[in-house]
């Protein structure tokens, strides 16, 4: 299978402090990729970087042979990089509908047009009631933003990912402070959503990464410390220290 | 619901036309003009403060270029005013390009000290370049020709200088329920957000920030027309002051709070004025604090909040985030 995104020696300093520090990655397509590691090791401003919200300090990354650092975050998405936030990031105002319909515009020339009437948008309803439907968010279509609940927030945030048609789809921890039932119903619904698509995520559950991944990436002060499937790396006595033995002692 | 129905829109913009038309009948046409004017202005500063989420603390460039540009064009070349006026307005929208460019960068308090800067730079410049505005003796003189009809009677002008600001502010409104105003709300409410959504959200405020200036421009243009002078007031600080205030009073991200707003200002300080009293400002200042304090959407705001029990469709009242640096904080 193809790499569609990869990186390249990629660091970013923050004053003197290395918080990526040198790191390669091969994202293949079709496959979802997770990125784990305790607190501080990288993997957030790892997704700051590949997503343009953050410039790196030295490396390349590139989507499908095309050069992506030094672009804007605007540009990288349209290219093909959608992201999710860590915390829910939504407009509490608007309507869900109106959030898949303003994300599917994003990629088309007619949020400058300032001269037309806002109805115009209406071409977009059926793709984002479509989307609405695939994160199961449907029955809420025109529930403001603000009145819905944690789960269904970040099943918004999906769709929104979703409606800009990525070709490589980046998940910040999207189980992050969810019940056992939220976190089973959004592991169901990213396993459906993979359909044909690759998926990069951020994961501190190892339930869901042992569910979802095909490819683990282990990061430890900013570094690489091992990649490789599930089974191969939660065995592997360098992770079982710096991480997982933590992990699986909570459990 | 007869009150839902009186708020809708259709019976608003009746009373509107109505109030517009009959305006000169009931005060004196000039302060009539000078009222229409600000309501321009004040709508263009809420294009940028309320739905764009940026305080501009500038905008009397603006309103002070277009002034002078119409006033120049309308002095040496004899020209039909609303020529002159679109040409001012064009001359605004022209200098809120590289202004704009420079000021975007920035939010919140820093966004209205940078573009307060470049305004104390326009108004150096008018005052330095005497030969072409006339400094402090401001520029004089201006006439009010349209293709030989005499204007001269300002009941008149009134109605030859209305057309313009309604069509202005039918601009304005446009904008705001267009998929450009639908981005720009995204760009106040959530930057980063708007940004992962693929919106390069600089090159959406500029593109905010030159519309706004372009309508004062029109706003500023039509007031120098109408004044047949322009002094060096109107690219003063307090001039930008004054049309902030105008739409916080009224209330921000409202449109009508913008004409409210300047309705009352204009009609207060004419009020003053003429019974002779001196100290304006503290007057006004008081009202204005009263104002906000008690009712902290505005006077429409508020209204409209009373009335329907919502804020409106997308607009948002108080200024406290208008420094929308919240989103922003992604970055960690």
């Amino acid at each position: 299978m193809a790499t569609v995104l990869s990186a390249q020696g990629l660091s970013k300093e923050f004053r003197g402090f290395r918080a990526v520090d040198d790191v390669d990655l091969d994202v293949t397509e079709g496959s979802v990729h997770a990125l784990v590691g305790p607190n501080g090791a990288g993997k957030t401003t790892l997704f700051n970087l590949l997503t343009g919200f953050l410039a790196p300090t030295a490396g390349r990354i590139t989507l499908a042979r095309q050069e992506l650092a030094g672009r804007p975050p605007d540009q990288i998405a349209r290219l093909g990089v959608a992201r999710s936030f860590q915390i829910s990031s939504l407009f509490p105002q608007l309507t869900a509908r109106d959030h898949v319909e303003l994300a599917l515009q994003g990629g088309t020339g007619l949020g400058w047009r300032f001269w037309r009437s806002d109805r115009r948008m209406a071409r977009f309803r059926n793709r984002a009631l479509e989307l609405l439907d695939e994160v199961r968010l449907a029955n809420l279509a025109e529930t403001h933003a603000g009145a819905l609940s944690y789960g269904h927030k970040r099943a918004l945030e999906l769709a929104l990912a979703l409606a800009l048609d990525p070709k490589v789809l980046l998940l910040d921890e999207p189980t992050a402070g969810m019940g056992v039932e939220d976190v089973t119903a959004t592991v169901e619904l990213i396993g459906r959503v993979r359909a044909g698509r690759t998926v990069v995520l951020v994961e501190h559950n190892m339930k869901v990464v042992a569910t979802l991944a095909d490819t683990v990436t282990v990061m430890q002060s900013g570094r690489v410390l091992v990649e490789g499937p599930y089974a191969d790396i939660r065995r592997d006595p360098r992770v079982v220290t710096a991480y997982l033995g933590d992990a699986d002692a909570s459990d | 619901m007869i009150i839902r129905l009186l708020a809708g829109r259709p019976i608003l913009l009746a009373v509107g036309l109505l109030a517009a038309l009959t305006l000169p009948w009931v005060i004196y046409p000039p302060v009539a003009m000078d009222m229409i004017c600000w309501a321009l202005f004040a709508v263009a500063v809420d294009l940028l403060l309320g739905f764009t989420g940026l305080l501009s603390f500038g905008h009397a460039a603006f309103w002070g270029t277009a002034a002078y540009v119409s006033g120049l064009i309308a002095v040496h070349s004899g020209l039909p005013f609303p020529v002159a006026v679109l040409a001012g307005a064009l001359a605004a929208a022209t200098l809120a390009v590289p202004i704009g460019w420079l000021s975007v960068r920035s939010t919140g308090i820093y966004f209205a000290m940078v573009t307060l800067a470049f305004a104390q730079l326009v108004y150096f410049v008018a005052n330095q370049w005497r030969g072409l505005t006339g400094g402090e003796n401001g520029l004089q003189g201006i006439p009010r020709d349209l293709f030989g009809v005499d204007l001269s009677d300002p009941f008149f002008f009134y109605y030859a200088g209305l057309p313009i600001i309604l069509a202005g502010l039918w601009c304005a409104w446009r904008v705001v329920r267009s998929p450009f105003g639908r981005v720009l709300v995204a760009v106040r409410d959530n930057p980063a957000r708007a940004r992962a959504l693929g919106y390069p959200v600089e090159k959406y405020k500029l593109l905010a920030f030159v519309l706004s200036a372009a309508l004062s421009g029109l706003a500023g243009g039509l007031f120098a027309i109408g004044h047949g002078f322009v002094s060096l007031q109107e690219v003063y600080w307090t001039t930008s002051g004054q049309a902030v205030m105008m739409v916080v009073l009224g209330g921000i991200g409202t449109l009508w709070g913008g004409v409210i707003g300047a309705g009352l200002i204009v009609e207060l300080n004419d009020y003053l004025a003429t019974a002779g009293f001196e100290e304006i400002g503290i007057v006004t200042g008081t009202v204005f604090a009263a104002t906000v304090l008690i009712f902290r959407r505005g006077i429409w705001g508020t209204a409209r909040h009373l009335l329907t029990g919502h804020s409106g469709r997308r607009g948002r009242a108080g200024a406290g985030r208008s420094a929308a640096a919240d989103g922003e904080a992604v970055r960690a």
